[in-house]
């Protein structure tokens, strides 16, 4: 089961590797990891999704995360109040006539076509995983030539 | 003040007395300022030897361990002891040099990525890159090491930054936000613990070697009999608890006494305190203490809930958190009926061996015990040797039995001894090793005659790596694959080297050879000739019960 959680660090040399380390030692998975500085420069925060079996490895995870010195908080998002959210960045195949058609499910999205040029179109979707899944699923009858994604962003209400 | 005057005088002002340090290309600032430093300074013969002799001398004095290494392979030789510290939670201050900042990430001669090598074998390392933040990363590495659950911290500083200048600035306080050790228990917690207290039947305190790094022992004591509950220890918790003490069921685990493992089995409350359930410790997980609610006592809150589900964890310091609970607890349980069950078992199934014909390990021990009191400091290599020696010295006090428990490192207890030695200069102390183990630091041997190190090497030679071997007899067919293993004669080594050298090859020479090497003042290795295939019981094979044990008389 997936699990998102945030970390605050310290914005020290090394840090990504303490974290990245501690779940690869661990055998823990990491299902996406982003990682951006706060309003304090002197911080990092670190939205995590954990891949898990069960509640227990979890608590481990938190608890490993929480000794680590140059960690501050770990929050588990798994039962409070909070939103989630990923980019997208996807390059579709493109022809003029099926321009109204791309469109119209980029409304449905909230999806945002960035540009186009010959047979490629690039699109800028925002949502949250399950939005993202189906925007997804709607554009590969287009033909999904690349994909990249920030992973999950998390904040609590 | 340059980095490395600033670094010996942080190391005075921590309260260092000894330094174990072998030199190099990257380190030669610091060795140039150890010069005519006024710390007391041992050069091992290997990098290995010096971290764990500072291990040895931190497990003895219960203060940080210090030593120094330089750059490359000078630091790669450390991370065995580093790793050794660190699973069984010593505080150790690694100092590394490190090729100069501007050639860091260059493949410089004698450069290695140290910090990213011993980030998961330490609780926290350091990459000095400015020297203005040198003393403030030594005192936090200091407090690092040693509150909470102790442990190493490596500070790898380039040798540029060690000649660098700067105003000498003495961090009077530590503050580290990211790093607070819960030292109280949870008072409701430590209610709910009384109540359950009360309403035990079969209560069974298992003590691991948090209870002797907290220093709660007295306090371990009073638990045990204001509530009459049995005590058992884990390998590191040896001497946390008396073992002549009536409540003692002595270690238990994999090779503990039956008489342990049948109590953990049956016990309806198990009351861990500086204990991580290890899987020596547990045997087959899903068969453990199946009658058992469990309430676990650490400083360390990754350790509640890691292996065995605990019933009710209280986090923090266990001397602060067993005063609190003596306060707190006033109806004792009635556990007669549960201590004469125990003492039936203690009976019927005691430690034993069968005497014969050629030298029994377990005799020599039990002859060290003797002619030492009892009162000497321990130290162990890793295998039979660590195990006879837990079963057969009987600790009754703290920091006496020095032994590599999580990592099991070989080579160990030898270079801790000397630790020990120059921590305890008054005490007796006994490394008790076998003729593998001791072959993978006996260089250390010019150590201690070069300092006039006063320590005994008991080495139980059989000619075999003796614990791999019984598990190559009893699981694979006695298909005895690369574990006979040859030695060079050992009293012409120890002459060579300086020392004295002594062999017993029969039982009646076994006490003349102690008393002897007790009388000489000076490094005494004993090379006894014991019993080839003697084995270590009782002996719970590995994924088994706890209580399934091999080798009851």
């Amino acid at each position: 089961m997936k699990h998102t959680i945030s970390v605050l660090v310290e914005n020290k040399f090394g840090v990504l590797a303490r974290i990245a380390g501690l779940f690869s030692a661990r055998g823990y998975n990491i299902a996406s990891l982003a990682v951006s500085q706060t309003l304090d420069p002197g911080v990092s925060y670190m939205t995590i999704v954990v891949e898990v079996k069960d509640e227990q490895v979890l608590e481990q995870i938190k608890k490993q995360l929480n000794k680590l010195i140059d960690v501050l908080t770990v929050t588990d998002f798994t039962k409070r109040e909070h939103v989630e959210r990923e980019l997208v960045l996807v390059k579709v195949n493109y022809c003029a006539k099926d321009k109204e058609k791309l469109q119209k499910l980029l409304v449905r999205f909230a999806g945002k076509l960035i540009r186009h040029e010959k047979d490629t179109a690039i699109i800028e979707a925002v949502g949250e995983e399950k939005q993202i899944k189906e925007l997804l699923e709607s554009l590969g009858k287009f033909g999904v030539k690349e994909l990249v994604r920030t992973g999950k962003l998390a904040i609590t209400q | 003040m340059t980095g490395a005057h600033i670094l010996i005088e942080c190391l005075k002002r921590e309260g260092v007395e000894v330094i174990f340090g072998y030199p190099g290309g990257q380190v030669l600032p610091i060795f140039d300022a150890l010069y005519d430093a006024d710390i007391k300074f041992i050069l091992p013969r290997h990098e290995q030897g010096g971290v764990h002799a500072a291990d040895g001398y931190a497990r003895a004095t219960g203060k940080p361990g210090v030593c120094i290494a330089t750059s490359g392979p000078g630091a790669t030789n450390l991370v065995t002891g580093i790793a050794n510290a660190y699973m069984d939670s010593i505080p150790l201050i690694a100092i590394t040099g490190q090729v100069k900042t501007y050639l860091i990430g260059n493949d410089a001669f004698q450069e290695a990525d140290v910090t990213g090598i011993t980030r998961p074998i330490t609780k926290h390392n350091y990459l000095v890159k400015d020297v203005k933040d040198l003393s403030r990363i030594i005192r936090e590495a200091f407090y690092i090491a040693s509150t909470g659950r102790p442990g190493p911290v490596l500070i790898d500083i380039p040798s540029d930054v060690q000649m660098q200048d700067t105003q000498f600035i003495w961090p009077e306080t530590v503050d580290i936000k990211g790093y607070k050790p819960t030292l109280f228990g949870h008072p409701g917690q430590i209610k709910k613990c009384t109540k359950l207290i009360a309403a035990a039947k079969r209560p069974l305190i298992y003590a691991g070697g948090g209870v002797i790094t907290s220093g709660a022992c007295e306090e371990l004591k009073q638990l045990a009999e204001k509530i009459n509950a049995p005590v058992t220890t884990t390998l590191m918790g040896l001497g946390s608890f008396a073992e002549t003490h009536r409540l003692s069921l002595r270690m238990l685990g994999m090779h503990g006494s039956a008489y342990a493992n049948h109590a953990i089995m049956e016990a309806d409350l198990i009351i861990a305190i500086g204990a991580r359930f290890d899987d020596r410790v547990t045997g087959r997980l899903d068969a453990f203490a199946p009658h058992a609610k469990v309430l676990h006592i650490d400083v360390d809150p990754s350790s509640i809930s890691k292996n065995v589900e605990v019933d009710i964890p209280i986090v923090g310091d266990a001397k602060n958190i067993l005063g609190q609970l003596l306060e707190e607890i006033k109806k004792a349980p009635d556990t007669s009926e549960w201590l004469k069950t125990i003492e039936a078992w203690k009976k019927k199934y005691p430690f034993t061996y069968k005497d014969g014909e050629k030298i029994k390990p377990q005799y020599v021990i039990e002859q060290i015990r003797e002619l030492t009191k009892g009162e000497a400091i321990i130290t162990t290599e890793v295998g039979q040797n660590q195990m006879w020696a837990a079963q057969w010295y009987t600790y009754t006090q703290p920091r006496t039995f020095i032994s590599s428990g999580g990592l099991g490192t070989m080579g160990f207890g030898f270079p801790a001894a000397i630790g020990a030695k120059l921590g305890c200069p008054g005490k007796i102390v006994f490394d008790i090793a076998g003729d593998g183990s001791i072959q993978m630091n006996i260089q250390e041997l010019a150590t201690c005659v070069c300092n006039k190190i006063n320590v005994k090497v008991a080495i139980l030679n059989n000619g075999y790596l003796g614990m791999v071997r019984q598990w190559q007899e009893l699981f694979y067919k006695k298909r005895y694959a690369h574990t006979c293993i040859s030695g060079p004669d050992f009293v012409k080594l120890a002459e060579s080297y300086g020392a004295a050298g002594i062999r017993a090859t029969k039982k009646e020479e076994v006490r003349p050879a102690l008393e002897k090497a007790l009388a000489i003042e000076n490094m005494v290795l004993i090379d006894f000739h014991i019993e080839p295939e003697e084995n270590v019981y009782p002996m719970v094979p590995a994924g088994e019960a706890i209580n399934r044990m091999m080798g009851l008389a």
